[in-house]
């Protein structure tokens, strides 16, 4: 049986949200502009670091809105009777690594916080390491075919 | 002269208090309070003759942590975008921020209600209150100490020059054939290190000044805790009508300069350019982020409930179909 843990609207919202996360994560490194990508009709807007920054932290909270729906909805319902595969445990632990340093870059972006600079630049590697990890997990599967991330528990 | 012993006195002491609180760690609270409190550097434009003594102080005292490339620089890719930015031949220069001067004297003549003013501007970084350049470096090299100073690590900084581009006075200036960049991918990503004015952060923690504000033969500058030097201002300003740049600019930033002319004339009369801060009003780059921020804290609690409704429908409508 295939599992149906989200619809394919869900799915759609979600794959658009990581492609824009992505786009505009990658943006916040100067390289855009250096590698004339942001010359291009229609890409300009890649070189605003202020505007992909703000564009980031929207989707980024759009991501957060649909991993806890999806997160409440499998322990709600699906755990009973389906588990997680090797690989989703591992692209679970990625996400939630990139989402966790995610938010805390916006708290220490915030004008009452300072945190100590040892700790920031923690944050911002592991960041910016687990969100490289995550595209070239992306990158393989889409090579590779499809892994399931959730199996039935009927299966074994 | 007087006041610049009592702000000499008062800064020593104040550091010394939370020295003594690092030391003895049952110590009470408030000495502790006044060494991570946020230092404001005040700067009195009237003062200030223009003499440059603090441009060279802060050239010889922070000379060691001037760049030292190494020539011939890597070829970047692509040579018409990743231009090399060399300045160790024109390490003179003192006439604008540059990798070797990271503090310059604005020199401007106004005439303000009918009085013509001849106005010295000391001008380098601000330290900025929420920095951009620190908040938005992708790469952890920059970032805000608890005691107010901005500073960009010169060993971590791949000079990809991105500080520069958020800063709303672009102050930080490259060098390139510095740094890690050169052990990763040198013709690819990174071009040198960013510098800029550190706040002496290695004399503030000795107990020490700035090397600008001691070799001032006006005092123009002080520096101490922010509530303490803001008090100050505001009684000036009230007291002598005069302006202030620095208390809202970018949302507000760890120095704050003090002029009888108001900052629109300055900033109108200053050169203007590539190394070269103008004085205009600047909005807080960091406004939108914060209001943002808000949403990325709800959307987790968004979606436990949203998720928590779906899981509830989905089991009532099996329960439905296994009673019928
Ligand atoms: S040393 Fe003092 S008086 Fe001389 S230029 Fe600098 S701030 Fe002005
Ligand atoms: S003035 Fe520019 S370089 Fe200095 S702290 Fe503010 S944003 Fe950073
Ligand atoms: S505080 Fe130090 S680094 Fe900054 S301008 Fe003054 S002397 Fe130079």
């Amino acid at each position: 049986m295939r599992h149906s843990l989200i619809s394919n609207k869900i799915s759609i919202v979600l794959k658009l949200t990581i492609f824009v996360l992505a786009l505009t994560g990658a943006a916040q490194m100067p390289i855009f502009k250096r590698y004339y990508i942001a010359d291009l009709p229609g890409l300009g807007w890649l070189s605003d670091f202020y505007l992909t920054n703000k564009i980031h932290y929207i989707f980024g909270a759009v991501l957060l809105f649909l991993l806890a729906y999806i997160f409440t909805l499998y322990l709600g319902v699906f755990s009973k009777t389906h588990c997680v595969t090797v690989s989703g445990k591992i692209k679970g632990l990625f996400f939630i690594l990139v989402c966790a340093t995610g938010i805390m870059r916006v708290i220490k972006n915030l004008n009452s916080v300072t945190l100590d600079p040892f700790t920031v630049m923690l944050i911002d590697w592991i960041h910016l390491g687990f969100a490289i990890l995550l595209g070239l997990i992306a990158a393989v599967t889409f090579i590779t075919g499809k892994k399931r991330y959730l199996k039935s528990l009927k299966d074994h | 002269m007087v006041k610049k012993n009592i702000s000499r006195r008062s800064f020593v002491k104040g550091l010394a208090a939370g020295t003594a609180s690092l030391a003895m760690p049952f110590n009470d609270h408030k000495a502790e309070a006044s060494d991570t409190s946020e230092l404001v550097t005040l700067l009195d434009l009237s003062r200030c003759i223009g003499c440059g003594e603090c441009v060279e102080a802060c050239r010889t005292v922070n000379g060691h942590k001037f760049p030292q490339p190494q020539k011939p620089f890597p070829e970047m890719v692509p040579k018409g975008r990743a231009k090399v930015e060399d300045w160790s031949d024109r390490r003179e220069v003192d006439d604008r921020l540059t990798p070797y001067n990271w503090l310059y004297i604005e020199s401007v003549e106004v005439e303000y209600k009918g009085v013509v003013h001849e106005i010295n501007i000391p001008r380098r970084c601000l330290h900025c209150q929420n920095p951009p350049c620190a908040n938005l470096c992708p790469w952890g090299a920059a970032e805000k100490q608890q005691n107010g100073i901005v500073r960009i690590q010169p060993d971590v900084c791949l000079g990809g020059a991105k500080c520069r581009t958020v800063c709303p006075w672009h102050i930080p200036q490259r060098q390139t054939g510095v740094g890690l960049y050169l052990r990763l991918l040198p013709g690819f990503a990174g071009n040198g290190v960013m510098y800029k004015c550190d706040r002496c952060y290695d004399r503030i923690d000795k107990g020490e000044l700035p090397a600008c504000i001691e070799a001032c033969p006006e005092s123009v500058q002080k520096i101490g805790p922010r509530r303490e030097i803001l008090n100050e201002v505001h009684n000036i300003i009230h007291e002598k009508g005069w302006f202030a740049y620095g208390l809202e600019e970018n949302g507000g930033t760890n120095t704050v300069y003090l002029s009888p002319v108001p900052f629109e004339l300055l900033d109108a009369a200053s050169r203007k350019g590539p190394g070269l801060p103008g004085l205009n009003k600047v909005d807080a780059a960091m406004e939108d982020e914060e209001n943002l921020a808000a949403a990325v804290a709800i959307a987790p609690f968004a979606g436990l409930v949203a998720g928590m409704i779906k899981a509830g429908r989905f089991v009532s409508s099996k329960l439905g179909k296994q009673e019928k």
